[in-house]
């Protein structure tokens, strides 16, 4: 028989894509309609397996995605219009880039024969997003599609993780094609990425950590991204060696804050017991992390004196800024799995505990120190408070991007991976509201709680309407110091105190604010409320703006100044005015 | 140390450039040599010649030759980055391998007449280079060989009445029966 309007995979691209999303176990998709997609939200619409949440902004759908993502280690799925609607995604597409985010977007295109023809809400998106994905398409024929969505899942999620973005013309969406699902010949034969390490490499490996005398452990992303059980090896490689271990702002969560030998983040706001002992330590075993500049200060006096074994999936970070001694190219869970089978075959514990008595000299500076108040709230402290009072529950972290997001990587404890949502690598403000929106659609029952600034937050305020719409109970704690608090810092570290355009200036009332977007509006100024406000805040079952007033001139310290090694630290208790000019003399250009 | 108060730290490398011949084999699909090229502007890699055509049409393979300079870290650097691209089967360092063959084709108008002309041929024979188009007053020469000849070559005829040259660029092809 060959009578096609029977055949169940004749559909037009429209239903081709609904069906993609259901194959591939998608249930919660993020978007935002417009002339280019709509037979494709026609499609939604006459089904009920994908749920759609509708954002206020396209850039808030893609970071929801990335919340979405990242908080359960499935690939987060955008739907945004041509034109303005793709280049609204650029800003998460690129984010999700830099931190190896798994993310499909599918954008609208204006119909074939008009591209290039400068029509009604037509840009080159495969062309503006091909730097920011690590592939996209443009699917010119409607029997293509299949293949081109398949293979989208396949390359967002395999290997080092990425956004895809896949743009379809509204004519194909109309047009009736063959639908096959998903199969492994849809997947281009170039793209193969190496999972297993090198045997010998591994083994190599070993023999250098049975013999460190002064061993660290240097995790990042990469062991989130490899899934839970690298996350379990890597805590077992910790446990059977014995060695500290201290992680990238991407990597917190992988091994638990309160391990015994978690030494904290390292990097710029690292701590100083993380930093020294990266600076001299004689063997660093740097698992799915990528030797940023945020972590290495200095490159040619970071960490002079070890040698360097360095796990990625990805080459291309391997060598790219710091060179090292033994490079593994594989996933994660899998060479730590090889590594801890040779180790406990072949090594025993080496003795470092002159190691660990130097360390522990260098954690009694207590390079987190802060000075409460009475008077005000310290932001430090409000971390800490919001700790203490989500301690043992059920909860996500999201933040945006400034001091505020340092405080809370420095002060909140987390116990497990996928609970920490940060815009890492590209820095993005903004980023925190939308992506607790991604991350409580996962875990409807979680407490998800955005640590927000006062100036990141407005970036992306209008998603507060998706919160109420979708009764997405996100909490939006804002440390409100009245200023963007990191460059008001740096003004004042580099630029002699001039505050050029960090003050917030025409600040809205938050409280009022919650309250018009039909959330919870809460306040808190004094130090003696602030628990009970917390306390308060967790309690409410719908979207909440918490303004706490925090000290708005406090900095973001221990740090690395500019052009200086791990060793070379200011900590909170030398940074009085003197010590913090001499550290960054020098001149002012800020490249 | 004169590092401006910076969030980034400034750092002078003083590593040397070499040049490097790669060939890049790659899926003939739309926008695949818009990848590459955007690759190299991106992250500020150079490009030297860039040679690009479709090698086995069947198979839809394409074979991208790209000459670029670069200290020995990015070079290393370029090659992974070339590799991780989807659409690439394969790299190949045609410099490292040091037993590659280098070649480009230039065309050569020269203008001019009298003593001039009679010189242009003459050297032209001895580059051999061919002579594809001829007026009273012109020649269009055809030369092979590696970069250097030819930029030679051409030095040679800018006195002589050089018009203008068009040149292919590098195509590079490993030496003895084994294939890329």
């Amino acid at each position: 028989m060959s009578d096609k309007s029977h055949d169940p995979n004749q559909m037009t691209g429209a239903a081709m894509i609904v069906r993609a999303l259901i194959d591939h176990g998608v249930t919660d998709i993020f978007g935002y309609p417009g002339g280019a997609v709509l037979p494709i939200y026609d499609e939604i619409f006459q089904q009920s397996e994908v749920q759609h949440i509708l954002v206020r902004h396209e850039q808030g759908a893609g970071h929801a995605a990335e919340g979405y993502a990242r908080s359960t280690g499935k690939p987060g799925v955008a739907l945004v219009t041509s034109g303005p609607g793709a280049t609204n995604m650029v800003t998460p597409l690129t984010d999700a880039l830099m931190d190896s985010i798994p993310l499909v977007c599918i954008s609208g295109q204006v119909p074939t024969h008009l591209i290039g023809n400068d029509a009604f809400q037509e840009c080159d998106t495969v062309g503006i997003t091909r730097p920011c994905t690590k592939h996209n398409w443009l699917v010119r024929d409607v029997n293509d599609l299949a293949k081109v969505l398949h293979e989208a899942f396949y390359v967002a999620t395999t290997g080092r993780p990425g956004p895809v973005l896949v743009d379809v013309p509204k004519d194909v969406q109309f047009a009736t094609g063959t639908y096959h699902p998903p199969r492994k010949s849809d997947v281009h034969r170039s793209y193969a990425p190496r999972v297993k390490g090198d045997a010998t490499l591994i083994r190599k490996a070993v023999a250098m950590l049975a013999g460190a005398k002064r061993p660290v452990i240097y995790s990042g992303g990469g062991v989130i991204n490899s899934g839970p059980e690298a996350t379990r090896l890597l805590r077992e490689l910790v446990e059977i060696t014995g060695f500290p271990i201290t992680s990238t702002l991407m990597g917190i969560g992988a091994y638990p804050a309160s391990g015994k030998n978690w030494l904290g983040m390292l990097g710029m706001h690292g701590t100083y017991e993380a930093n020294m002992t990266m600076h001299d330590c004689d063997v660093m075993l740097c698992v799915g992390a990528r030797f940023d500049d945020r972590i290495t200060g200095r490159v040619d006096a970071f960490s002079p004196n070890s040698k360097k074994i360095h796990i990625d999936i990805d080459p291309s970070s391997i060598n790219k800024n710091i060179r090292v001694d033994v490079p593994i190219i594989g996933d994660c869970g899998n060479v730590l799995g090889d590594i801890l089978q040779v180790f406990k075959a072949e090594a025993k514990k080496p003795d470092i505990k002159s190691w660990w008595q130097q360390i522990a000299q260098w954690r009694a500076r207590n390079s987190l120190y802060y000075k409460k108040s009475n008077d005000v709230i310290l932001p430090q402290h409000a971390i800490q408070s919001l700790f203490e009072a989500t301690r043992g529950k059920d909860t996500y972290i999201t933040t945006e991007v400034g001091q505020h997001q340092m405080w809370a990587a420095q002060f909140y404890g987390f116990e497990e991976p996928h609970r920490w949502m940060t815009s890492g690598g590209l820095g993005t403000m903004g980023y925190g509201l939308p992506a607790a929106i991604g991350v409580q659609v996962a875990h409807p029952d979680s407490l998800v709680i955005d640590i927000a600034g006062d100036a990141s937050v407005q970036m992306t305020m209008q998603e507060m309407s998706t919160a109420v719409q979708y009764e997405l109970p996100i909490k939006i704690f804002i440390l409100n110091n009245q200023y963007m608090g990191m460059v008001r810092q740096w003004q004042q570290l580099l630029h002699g105190n001039r505050l050029s355009h960090s003050y917030s200036e025409a600040l809205p009332d938050f409280v009022k604010l919650a309250e018009a977007y039909g959330g919870v509006g809460l306040q808190v100024t004094k130090p003696a409320d602030l628990e009970g406000a917390i306390k308060e805040m967790i309690s409410v079952k719908r979207p909440v703006l918490f303004d706490c007033r925090v000290a708005a001139l406090e900095n973001c310290f221990p740090m690395i100044p500019s052009g200086k090694a791990h060793n070379e630290m200011l900590l909170p208790e030398q940074a009085n005015d003197e010590a913090t000019a001499k550290a960054f003399a020098g001149g002012k250009a800020l490249v | 140390m004169n590092q401006p108060a910076s969030a980034y730290f400034i750092e002078e490398r003083h590593d040397p450039n070499e040049t490097h011949t790669l060939a890049v084999l790659v899926q003939n699909e739309p926008g695949v040599l818009a990848r590459v090229i955007g690759l190299f502007s991106g992250r500020g890699y150079n490009i030297e010649s860039l040679t690009v055509s479709e090698t086995e049409a069947q198979k839809h393979l394409s074979r991208i030759t790209i000459v670029t300079t670069g200290t020995p870290m990015v070079i290393a650097q370029i090659k992974h980055q070339l590799d991780r691209m989807i659409p690439v089967y394969q790299v190949v360092d045609m410099t490292q391998t040091r037993r590659s063959i280098e070649r480009e084709l230039a065309m050569v108008k020269v203008r001019g007449q009298g003593e001039h002309r009679v010189e242009a041929l003459r050297l032209a024979d001895a580059f051999r280079a061919r002579v594809i188009d001829a007026t009273t007053e012109s020649f269009v020469f055809e030369i092979t060989g590696n970069t250097d000849k030819i930029n030679q070559f051409i030095d040679l005829m800018r006195p002589l009445g050089l018009v203008e040259v068009s040149r292919t660029g590098v195509a590079a092809i490993g030496r003895g029966p084994e294939g890329m």
